[in-house]
């Protein structure tokens, strides 16, 4: 085998310092394993992976700044990732399908040691992508408070209030939010499915609106319309989004 | 208790009801017998108002005889053998009356005009006792209704003490499994404070398991209570973790409701401290206001108004919200605030001394 034998780099991730103490402890029998960095919470997490670009992930899910899904939703899954939660049926539901392993607090060496091992036969195979993690992790009727994107090893926090409309760009959606944009490597059905219908409408293939943004509907050349937002951008309609958005107008009355 | 005699407007009710079905009797009687108006009342009400309390003893054999489980026969026949010895003894009542009655000059010859009429009065007799008995039946049916639904209000009153008992027990079992984690992580590193940490816990634990019989306790026993939930947190969180506490001895001994600040301190520590990097406060404050006899609890701590939200977030204030609902109404007053960084708590229960539960 080639590198990896050598060398597994991990990041811890444990907004506890007696938490990080016992995988650091636990570590400490496998010196092929090098903890490259501890982090004690979200933000620092993203930006520790995203400049270490670490082999193996221990991940606590309830941190300060960002819970640990809405870390690994903005880091990717390039490596192998071991949650460690104390008690989240969510959680448990959401690895059962994805996750290379979850630890249960307490845990011992034994468990610990299958953890590992699962990590090390899994490393650089592929896993699925996080934003359908996050989705899955989300039990029905519950929709996103916010929106996590990354720029760079900075992270920033959208409130849903806060978010104007969204545009489908390729394999990313840019995000309107307080007269800026910000790309999310995200499809725009899976950001879709994760906002409350009530408050937020897919208008048309490429564009999903604030419902509290809209002022103004216009027929725009034979077929489509136009929508004006409160701050005066013009977003396209489609034939089948102007009869949903006509539907739910009404509705409001 | 009798339902009629011992109670003043059911009394009068009773005697105004049967008045006018007197009345009515009255009418035939002179009509039948050709006595005058004058005489015939004079004679005829004194003895029936006499016959409406002689009737009010059907009570005690309606009781006797409850009309669920007993055949119609075994139902009649009593209270109709009954009927008949009581009107029997009106008669004779109504006769020795009608004797005194023609007495008098004026009336002379009275009690033979009246005398033909006696069976009349004996079949009255019967029929009026007849109507009281039923009477009381329909009584103890409402009684028999109103006893259920007591019952009923009693037997939801207890649900809802046992759900509300139940939910004070309730330990975190977040709090409960990062705290045996972090005593994992310790007994490498630091038996001494594992040690510490396991009879903190234990303390705590122990605390909440007696309390879920009790209705109140002194405010001193609930913050000892909540040392012991904050020792825990301490050593879990470390200098995150910062407490402050300014309770007035006034309040020590005031009674509460067990497990009402606890779950309080716990929100604060869960959704506040947890969430903060750099950690923050908690502050508790209880003040005894002596003008309107009530003790003031304030709970503040500091939070990050974006943290990722949690699960559970809100529950145990409502439980809480709830508990003093039920037991105070709205004497108690519970109010949640959000102040940029600062989140508080604050509530105002009546000051009570003595165990009174």
């Amino acid at each position: 085998m080639t590198q990896a034998e050598a060398r597994i780099r991990a990041v811890i991730v444990d907004d506890e310092d007696l938490a990080r103490q016992v995988v650091r402890e636990l570590l400490a029998e496998h010196p092929e394993i090098e903890i490259v960095s501890e982090c004690a919470n979200g933000f620092e997490a993203v930006k520790a992976v995203t400049e270490l670009k670490p082999d193996l992930l221990f991940l606590d899910i309830q941190m300060p700044k960002l819970d640990g899904f809405e870390v690994l939703e903005l880091i990717g899954t390039d490596m192998a990732i071991i949650f460690a939660t104390a008690y989240d049926q969510h959680a448990l539901r959401a690895f059962e399908v994805h996750a290379v392993d979850y630890l249960l607090k307490p845990f011992g060496a034994e468990r610990f040691e299958q953890a590992l091992g699962r990590a090390k036969t899994r490393l650089g195979g592929k896993l699925p992508p996080a934003p359908e993690l996050r989705a899955s992790t989300r039990a029905p009727g519950e929709y996103s408070e916010r929106i996590v994107v990354r720029d760079g090893t900075r992270v920033h926090i959208i409130p849903i209030a806060k978010l104007d409309y969204a545009e489908s760009q390729d394999d990313y959606v840019a995000l309107a939010s307080e007269g800026r944009k910000h790309l999310k490597q995200q499809t725009i059905s899976s950001l879709e499915s994760s906002l409350d219908p009530l408050r937020f409408l897919r208008i048309h293939r490429s564009y999903i609106v604030n419902l509290e943004r809209v002022t103004k509907i216009e027929p725009y050349g034979k077929d489509t319309h136009v929508a004006i937002l409160s701050d005066s951008t013009r977003l396209p309609v489609s034939r089948s989004g102007y009869g949903r958005l006509r539907a739910v107008l009404d509705r409001k009355g | 208790m009798h339902p009629i005699l011992g109670d003043k407007k059911r009394l009068a009710l009773y005697l105004i009801a049967w008045l006018i079905l007197t009345e009515l009797l009255f009418y035939v009687l002179i009509y039948h017998s050709g006595v005058s108006k004058l005489a015939a009342a004079l004679y005829f009400f004194p003895l029936c108002l006499f016959y409406a309390f002689i009737c009010l003893s059907a009570w005690y054999s309606c009781r006797g005889i409850p009309i669920d489980g007993t055949s119609f026969a075994g139902l009649l026949g009593p209270h109709l053998l009954a009927a008949i010895i009581v009107s029997f003894f009106w008669v004779l009542v109504a006769k020795a009356l009608a004797r005194a009655v023609s007495n008098f000059d004026r009336y002379r010859g009275f009690d033979q005009s009246i005398a033909r009429e006696m069976p009349l009065l004996f079949a009255i007799g019967v029929l009026l006792y007849l109507l009281t008995v039923a009477l009381f039946y329909v009584l103890l049916a409402q009684e028999a209704s109103r006893e259920a639904e007591q019952h009923e209000m009693e037997a939801r009153v207890l649900a809802r003490d046992a759900e509300l008992r139940a939910l004070k027990a309730q330990v975190n079992p977040h709090f409960l499994f990062n705290s045996l984690h972090s005593i994992s992580a310790l007994t490498s590193s630091d038996p001494r404070r594992a040690r510490e940490m396991c009879i903190a816990l234990a303390d705590f634990l122990r605390a909440t398991l007696g309390l879920g019989e009790k209705a109140l306790i002194p405010l001193e026993e609930e913050l000892s209570l909540i040392h012991s939930f904050l020792a825990v947190e301490k050593i879990r969180f470390g200098s995150r973790l910062q407490m402050e506490e300014q309770i007035d001895p006034a309040t020590l001994d005031c009674m509460v409701p067990p497990l009402i600040l606890q779950p309080l301190v716990e929100n604060a520590v869960a959704h506040g401290i947890a969430n903060l990097t750099e950690g923050g406060h908690i502050r508790l404050q209880a003040s005894y206001r002596a003008e309107t006899a009530r003790v003031a609890i304030d709970v503040d701590n500091s939070f990050d108004p974006e943290a990722p939200a949690r699960r559970r977030n809100g529950v145990g204030l409502v439980n809480v919200r709830q508990r003093l609902d039920t037991r105070y109404g709205n004497h108690a007053s519970f109010s949640v605030e959000k102040n940029g960084e600062q989140f508080h708590v604050g509530l105002v229960l009546p000051a009570e001394r003595k165990a009174i539960t």
